[in-house]
């Protein structure tokens, strides 16, 4: 379907849109007149929200694959691990980091609504809130990573974190093989959101040529 | 209903994935400059999905379910009156 | 802190109207508690309104997956991780 007018950030009504755009609009409107809420707060944590993505989570997996002692900071305190990298670890009291390693894998989800570490990894993919992954993460974990392309060997202990209270997790991916001579930088490119889930391994290093 | 975990596995996950809308983030805000003037918490946020009828709760989008939610908890606590944010949209 | 790490828990079995946190598949179920989190806010309570106190303690609990899932066909060691509130669980021998 093409539109013959400009798109422009500003809301518009569109045709294409659910009820529920041009309600929530109009509470805003409604909240605002009467000073419940403020505009400028509201436009502050929509920008915050848009600001967030998994680039700092992928900076506290890279520190933690080149500095063991960090590592270990990661892994009793991830909350104060982000402050100590000048990171904003969300508004969770409580931040958890899990460690892959050669025997154990992780994998998180909520099985009760969509949890989830976003300031550190941004906002959750539609998957990680469906139905299907959050009855089928806990009961069929192994077939849920088949279906995300992953095959764990029998030998790897596969560990499903569910997400149910104030707790956030995240999943320190385990280092690739070939990944030794890398910066740190070049480290965190390997880090995907989806390696933070516990749903993928990290990016493979490119060849040496 | 809300409780998912051991549900039906039979289903493929769908991966796609979609940009938010502007009205889904703000949504998201909302919700947050509730619970900043202390009007709404997330637990009462839950459980106003929670307690949306099964068949609403599975066709709503994620977004939608949260919507349903801040209306449900605001006309709870009178910040909302029943049936003004309609009369509102003209309906 | 009535619980330690390594000890045998259960989920209590019991039904609860209104909204709660554990999840049915780990009720009736036996677990060991793996670590001790903080305490926090009640969100049974705060759900509705009140302000959450006294703050309760959180565990995280570890299931064998063939423990909580009759037809588990996945290794043996494969578990299942919650985090649980203190008066959710009781001894377990």
């Amino acid at each position: 379907m093409s539109h013959d007018h400009d798109h422009s950030h500003d809301p518009i009504t569109d045709g294409d849109e659910p009820a529920a755009a041009a309600r929530v609009r109009a509470l805003e409107e409604l909240l605002v007149e009467r000073g419940v809420i403020d505009r400028e707060d509201v436009r502050r944590r929509i920008d915050w929200l848009v600001s967030r993505s998994p680039a700092d989570g992928a900076r506290l997996v890279a520190r933690a694959w080149v500095d063991p002692e960090f590592k270990e900071r990661l892994l009793e305190d991830a909350r104060a691990a982000a402050l100590e990298l000048g990171l904003d670890p969300g508004p969770s009291p409580v931040v958890v980091a899990v460690e892959n390693t050669q025997t154990v894998h992780h994998m998180v989800v909520c099985t009760l609504c969509s949890c989830y570490p976003r300031a550190l990894l941004g906002r959750p993919p539609d998957w990680y809130k469906s139905l299907p992954y959050r009855s089928r993460a806990v009961s069929d974990p192994r077939g849920v990573l088949t279906e995300f392309g992953v095959e764990l060997e029998d030998d790897v202990e596969l560990r499903v974190l569910d997400s149910t209270a104030d707790i956030r997790y995240l999943v320190i991916p385990h280092r690739p093989a070939g990944s030794e001579t890398m910066s740190e930088e070049e480290l965190a490119a390997l880090v995907t959101r989806d390696s933070m889930i516990g749903v993928a391994q990290p990016a493979a290093p490119a060849p040496v040529a | 209903m809300h409780d998912r975990g051991g549900g039906p596995t039979d289903t493929p996950i769908d991966r796609s994935e979609h940009e938010l809308a502007h009205w889904e983030l703000l949504t998201d805000a909302l919700v947050g400059a509730l619970a900043g003037r202390g009007l709404m918490n997330v637990d009462e946020m839950r459980r106003g999905i929670e307690g949306m009828p099964p068949d609403e709760y599975e066709r709503a989008s994620y977004y939608e379910r949260w919507l349903y939610s801040i209306e449900t908890v605001l006309a709870e606590k009178g910040v909302l009156a029943s049936g003004e944010l309609d009369a509102r949209l003209g309906r | 802190m009535r619980y330690r790490p390594g000890q045998r828990v259960r989920v209590a079995a019991r039904p609860h109207e209104g909204h709660h946190r554990t999840p049915g598949y780990v009720k009736g179920k036996i677990g060991s508690v793996e670590r001790a989190h903080a305490s926090f806010m009640n969100p049974e309570t705060r759900a509705y309104g009140e302000d959450g106190l006294p703050e309760q303690q959180l565990y995280l609990v570890r299931f064998a997956q063939s423990d909580v899932w009759p037809d588990y066909s996945g290794p043996r060691d494969d578990g299942i991780y919650v985090d649980v509130f203190e008066h959710w669980l009781e001894e377990a021998e």
